[in-house]
């Protein structure tokens, strides 16, 4: 098999980043939403003044320590990576991400790293409701240093506010708000944030489950349980919602994407969303092979209303979105290339009319730059098979990211029916399936992860820059000697997090 | 004033006790620390300057001879391939 694969510089780089960012992505969700749900430990704490509060608070700020000291700056890699692997893509940004992540330093990091000294050391030294103030605020900062990044990634898939200067091959910020409350990001922001909080509830009912089909802890257990599945199902609701946004925007901005997570070669009017099939790893968007091995079980028109908010509306598939579909109005990437080749020949006629100083030309061809920009992106690819990102793995990760958030909406409230009916802790099935939760919260939030950055292959900005182009010119054997560093890295670290952990867990609150 | 208020430390005083006494009685925290230190040794004293060397950066003294090179990869990665038409499979 390692013979088939390509093993170029490029999918080095990706395989690096994705090896970072999965890795990263496993701290981050828990600083996002432990974050909030410690701020409500807390605060039920100083508002009863009960101790058996303050001991629960304490014991889950201890583990949120733990995953934040752990994760912390393994984020800084990715921006490592920029600079080395990714330098033209790096440029041709900095103008658009300079300004969002400034932001993001100054002022989440700050208030981030003002209150969480006092949320750590601040039990008895200062006020309560100081203290609460600040575990407020960890929260409040955490959160607001995903805002940026998740901003920027945004961007990155719906590239909006923004105008390419040619003379500095910068894309440069028209307007900071479109930037920053674009549709893509908001979504993004809420998407992320709801999903982090739901990840979170899961690792502490995970923990409590435990504890509780041990006979320990067994307050602090059930106490953790009620805040974290009522806060798990309310996120839930949140994460569904927004989801279901997501869809639609992705429908409109990245109907590729969609398409993809679909396994929708072609179009259909009142498409059904596949709700299980086997996708064809071997069908390509120019064969005739069936698309999927088997039967497959569809929701009739479902696809439809996601993307278009309407059944009986037509959702293009690949082959459509590939070489165009003059009934439906499509513009295929064939027809896009071919624009997206005369902006990259105008701009290269427009450098060399301005080195030689000739203004008419500099204006013709900048002009006529101008007229097929948008498509520039499409300039570079070989075939218009390559918009087609690798199918069979976003097919997958959608319907394990969907699944297992449904899984995990029945299981806080099972968890709440029972807490409230006081028989939890004889439902030993349902602590058994509690206790591995986070194993699969963690499987569903990197399958979204999956599901937003491979789906959205081969592009780097989406229609304006394909990977292939926003990479440095390196040998794939520089990018591989530090791939496998980093998964030395990374796995000791991880090595390192587990230990201490299920060593704290162990512990239990008693020694806090 | 009152003897109370006379004898209560200044703000900075008070910070620097906050910070001085909680690390002091970090027990799990010490080891966190401790990873946090190497992590950051790894990454700033080996990784970035060994391995993750800013291309541009090195490479080029000015942003003018940055950007010139940027619209060089731009203006000649392009193929120069003829695609396939609408509907027409490869």
């Amino acid at each position: 098999m390692i013979e088939n694969l390509d093993l170029s510089m490029v999918n080095w780089a990706r395989a690096q980043f994705a090896l970072t960012a999965m890795y990263h992505w496993i701290f981050v969700p828990l600083t996002l939403g432990l974050s909030w749900i410690i701020a409500f430990f807390h605060t039920i704490y100083v508002r009863t003044g009960s101790e058996e509060w303050k001991r629960l608070t304490k014991f889950w700020i201890r583990l949120f320590g733990i995953n934040f000291a752990v994760g912390v700056a393994t984020g800084i890699i990715m921006e490592f990576e920029f600079g080395t692997n990714w330098s033209n893509y790096s440029w041709m940004v900095g103008d658009i991400f300079g300004a969002p992540l400034a932001v993001e330093g100054i002022v989440a990091f700050f208030i981030e790293a003002t209150f969480f000294a006092v949320m750590f050391f601040g039990w008895n030294r200062v006020s309560k409701g100081f203290h609460l103030f600040a575990t407020w605020m960890v929260a409040v900062g955490s959160n607001l240093s995903a805002v940026w990044i998740l901003v920027a990634n945004a961007w990155m898939q719906y590239p909006v506010g923004q105008a390419f200067n040619p003379d500095t091959a910068r894309f440069e910020m028209q307007n900071f708000f479109d930037v920053a409350l674009s549709p893509f990001a908001v979504n993004k922001f809420i998407h992320t944030t709801s999903s982090s909080m739901m990840v979170s509830a899961l690792f502490i009912i995970s923990i409590a489950s435990w504890y509780l089909l041990r006979g320990r802890h067994v307050l602090l257990a059930k106490r953790s349980i009620v805040v974290a599945a009522t806060l798990g199902l309310v996120a839930s609701i949140f994460t569904f919602y927004n989801g279901d946004e997501s869809s639609y925007q992705v429908a409109q901005v990245q109907p590729m994407k969609l398409a993809a997570l679909e396994g929708l070669y072609e179009g259909q009017t009142n498409a059904g969303l596949v709700a299980f099939g086997i996708v064809n790893p071997e069908k390509k968007v120019y064969d005739t092979q069936p698309a999927f091995h088997g039967p497959k079980i569809q929701i009739p028109g479902l696809l439809s209303l996601m993307a278009n908010r309407a059944f009986g509306t037509f959702v293009p598939g690949m082959h459509d979105l590939v070489y165009g579909n003059i009934e439906h109005n499509i513009v295929g990437a064939a027809q896009k290339m071919e624009r997206g080749k005369k902006a990259v020949a105008d701009l290269d006629a427009y450098r060399q009319a301005k080195k030689a100083d000739d203004k008419a030309g500099t204006e013709k061809h900048l002009a006529a730059f101008n007229e097929n920009k948008e498509f520039l992106g499409y300039g570079y690819l070989d075939k218009p098979e390559e918009t087609v990102p690798p199918v069979t793995l976003s097919f997958i990760a959608f319907r394990v990211m969907i699944v297992l958030g449904i899984l995990f909406f029945l299981i806080f409230i099972a968890y709440l029916y029972f807490s409230a009916r006081k028989t939890l802790e004889r439902k030993k099935w349902l602590l058994g399936l509690g206790t591995i939760t986070y194993v699969l919260a963690m499987i569903a939030s990197q399958a979204g992860w999956i599901v937003a950055e491979v789906g959205r292959q081969p592009w780097a900005i989406q229609g304006l820059l394909p990977v292939t182009i926003a990479r440095t010119n390196l040998t794939a054997g520089a990018v591989q000697t530090t791939f496998f560093m980093f998964l030395v890295l990374f796995t000791l670290l991880l090595i390192a997090e587990i230990s201490i952990m299920v060593k704290q867990i162990n512990i239990g609150p008693e020694e806090n | 004033m009152s003897d109370q208020s006379l004898s209560r430390p200044w703000l900075a005083t008070q910070i620097y006790r906050l910070y001085r006494d909680g690390f002091r009685q970090m027990t799990v925290g010490r080891t966190l620390w401790k990873i946090i230190l190497i992590k950051l040794f790894i990454m700033f004293a080996v990784l970035k300057p060994f391995f993750f060397p800013n291309f541009l950066a090195t490479q080029f003294a000015t942003d003018a001879q940055r950007a010139n090179y940027v619209i060089e990869q731009l203006t000649q990665s392009a193929p120069g391939s003829v695609q396939p038409v609408k509907g027409e499979s490869p």
